[in-house]
C-alpha cells in the first residue's frame, strides 16, 4: 500500500510556525492540504477511518492527536476551510465524503464501511444519507481532536462532555489576532487615515488633541476585538454589541482622560470608542460557537443604527469643541 | 453551553413530536445539548435558547421531525448578505469570520 501517503503524528517546528502565522491570518492561501487518504502509524484493513477537512491547522492537529492510533485519515476537499465552517458552507458534505472515499479507493484499503466524522461536521454530513447513498456507517466522533484517544478507548463512543462545544478563555484568546487583522483590511484602513486627518484639522495644532480621534478608534478596536472576547462571560448583557459598547465606554473614557482632553473631547472619544468596540464586538459572533443567525440578525438591526448614531455624535462633539476651543 | 447564553426567544428550531421515533441521533449531534430524552423514549427540546441554528440535528434526523432555518451566526456574513441581496455569506472565509477558527478541531487545550 505504498500508494497511500503517510501522515506523521509528530509536528515539526515548521508546522508550529505555520499554525501561529495562521492565527494572525498569515499564509491562508498556503494552508491547504492535499485531499485524499493518509496512513497514520501502521494501519491494517480493519483500522478505523477518521475523516477531516483539508485546512492545514485542522489536519495538523488531528494527525498530532492520532499519535499511537494506527488508523486511516480521509481528508475531504473543503478548500482549506476547517470542519465546522466547511460543513456550514456545504463543502464538508455527504457527497464530498462519498466521492472522496471512492476517489481514494478507500474500499481497496479497508475491509469495513465505518467512517468516523467529527461531530461538528454533522451540519454538512448526514449519517442516514451516507448510508443510503454510499452504504457507509457514519459515527460522529468527538468535537475536539484531543478527545479522540478517549473516544477510541471507550469503544468509539463519545461522552456528553465530548459532544458539547466549549468556549474557554484560551479558546477565545487565540481567535483575537484574526479579529484585529480583520480591522486593518481593505477599505477599513482608510478609517485611521481619515481620523488622523480630522484630528489634525480639529486639533488647533496641538498634538494631543490631534491624536484624540485616532486614539479613540484604536482603543475601540482593542476593546471590541480583545477585551470583549477575553471578558465575554463577565461583561453584562447577552448581546455582543452591548458587551462591546460597555468595554468601549470604559476604555475610551480612560484613554481620553489620559490624553488630557476637554470634557467635550472626552465625551466624543468615549462615544467613538463605544461605537467601534460595539461593532467589532458584534463581529466576534462569527468566531463563537453559540450565536444563532436569528439572534445575530436581530442584534444587528438594533445595534447598527445606534453605533452609527454614536459615531456621528462623536464627530459633532469634536467639531463643536473646535469652535469652542 | 454552560456559562454562555445568547439572545433568548429567537431560535427557529421546531420539533414535530408526531414524527419523532426516538432514534436519539439528534442527541448525539447537537453541540449544545438542546434535546433531552422524554419518559416515552422520544426527545423534546429542553433548551431552545441554547440552539445556535447550526442545522446538524435536522440534517441527521432521518424522519424529518426537526425543522429550522439553519445558518451561521456571524455578523459579517449577515451584513454581506444584506449588501449583496443574497443569503448570508462568509465571503472567502478570511478575516474575522470563521475561516481561520480552529475551535472545531481541538485547539487550544494542548498548545504545542
Ligand atoms: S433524530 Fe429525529 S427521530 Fe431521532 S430522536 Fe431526534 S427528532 Fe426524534
Ligand atoms: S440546530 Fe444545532 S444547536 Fe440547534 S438543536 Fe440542532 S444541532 Fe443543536
Amino acid at each position: 500500500m505504498a500508494d497511500v501517503r503517510q501522515a506523521s503524528s509528530t509536528l515539526t517546528w515548521r508546522d508550529t510556525i505555520a499554525r501561529w502565522a495562521l492565527r494572525w491570518d498569515i499564509g491562508r492561501e498556503r494552508a491547504v492540504v492535499e485531499p485524499g487518504l493518509y496512513r497514520v502509524g501502521e494501519p491494517t484493513p480493519a483500522s478505523p477511518v477518521f475523516v477531516t477537512a483539508n485546512y492545514r491547522m485542522t489536519f495538523d492537529l488531528v494527525r498530532r492527536d492520532l499519535l499511537g492510533i494506527d488508523s486511516w485519515l480521509l481528508v475531504l476537499d473543503t478548500n482549506g476551510v476547517n470542519v465546522w465552517c466547511a460543513a456550514g458552507k456545504g463543502t464538508f458534505s455527504t457527497k464530498e465524503l462519498i466521492v472522496r472515499a471512492a476517489k481514494s479507493n478507500l474500499s481497496g484499503h479497508v475491509n469495513h464501511r465505518t467512517l468516523i466524522v467529527p461531530q461538528l461536521g454533522a451540519t454538512g454530513v448526514s449519517a442516514h444519507e451516507a448510508r443510503q447513498l454510499g452504504d457507509y456507517r457514519v459515527i460522529f466522533g468527538p468535537i475536539r481532536s484531543r478527545d479522540i484517544r478517549a473516544f477510541v478507548a471507550a469503544g468509539m463512543k463519545t461522552t456528553p462532555e465530548m459532544r458539547v462545544v466549549t468556549f474557554t478563555f484560551a479558546e477565545r484568546i487565540v481567535l483575537t489576532p484574526v479579529e484585529l487583522v480583520g480591522t486593518l483590511r481593505g477599505w477599513k484602513l482608510l478609517i485611521p487615515v481619515g481620523l488622523i486627518a480630522a484630528g489634525w484639522l480639529l486639533g488647533h495644532g496641538s498634538l494631543a488633541a490631534a491624536c484624540q480621534p485616532l486614539v479613540a478608534y484604536i482603543v475601540g478596536v482593542l476593546a471590541g476585538g480583545v477585551l470583549t472576547p477575553a471578558l465575554l462571560p463577565w461583561l453584562p448583557g447577552r448581546g455582543f454589541s452591548l458587551k462591546g459598547a460597555l468595554a468601549g465606554v470604559v476604555a475610551g473614557a480612560a484613554a481620553s482622560l489620559a490624553l488630557g482632553s476637554e470634557p467635550l473631547g472626552v465625551a466624543a472619544g468615549t462615544l467613538l470608542a463605544a461605537s467601534v468596540a460595539s461593532f467589532v464586538g458584534l463581529n466576534f459572533t462569527g468566531a463563537t460557537p453559540f450565536t444563532s443567525p436569528s439572534g445575530v440578525e436581530k442584534e444587528l438591526r438594533l445595534a447598527l443604527p445606534a453605533q452609527a448614531a454614536a459615531a456621528v455624535i462623536a464627530g459633532v462633539l469634536w467639531i463643536v469643541q473646535y469652535f469652542l476651543g | 453551553m454552560r456559562g454562555f447564553r445568547y439572545l433568548s426567544g429567537v431560535a427557529s428550531l421546531k420539533l414535530n413530536a408526531e414524527k419523532c421515533t426516538g432514534c436519539r441521533v439528534c442527541l448525539s449531534v447537537c453541540p449544545h445539548a438542546v434535546f433531552t430524552e422524554t419518559d416515552d423514549r422520544r426527545v423534546r427540546v429542553a433548551d431552545l435558547d441554547a440552539c445556535m441554528e447550526c442545522g446538524a440535528c435536522a440534517k441527521n434526523c432521518a424522519f424529518g421531525a426537526i425543522s429550522l432555518k439553519p445558518g451561521v451566526g456571524c455578523a459579517e456574513a449577515i451584513i454581506n448578505g444584506w449588501l449583496r441581496g443574497t443569503e448570508p455569506s462568509c465571503g472567502d472565509g478570511s478575516g474575522g469570520c470563521c475561516g481561520t477558527a480552529p475551535m472545531a478541531e481541538g485547539e487550544p487545550a494542548a498548545p504545542a
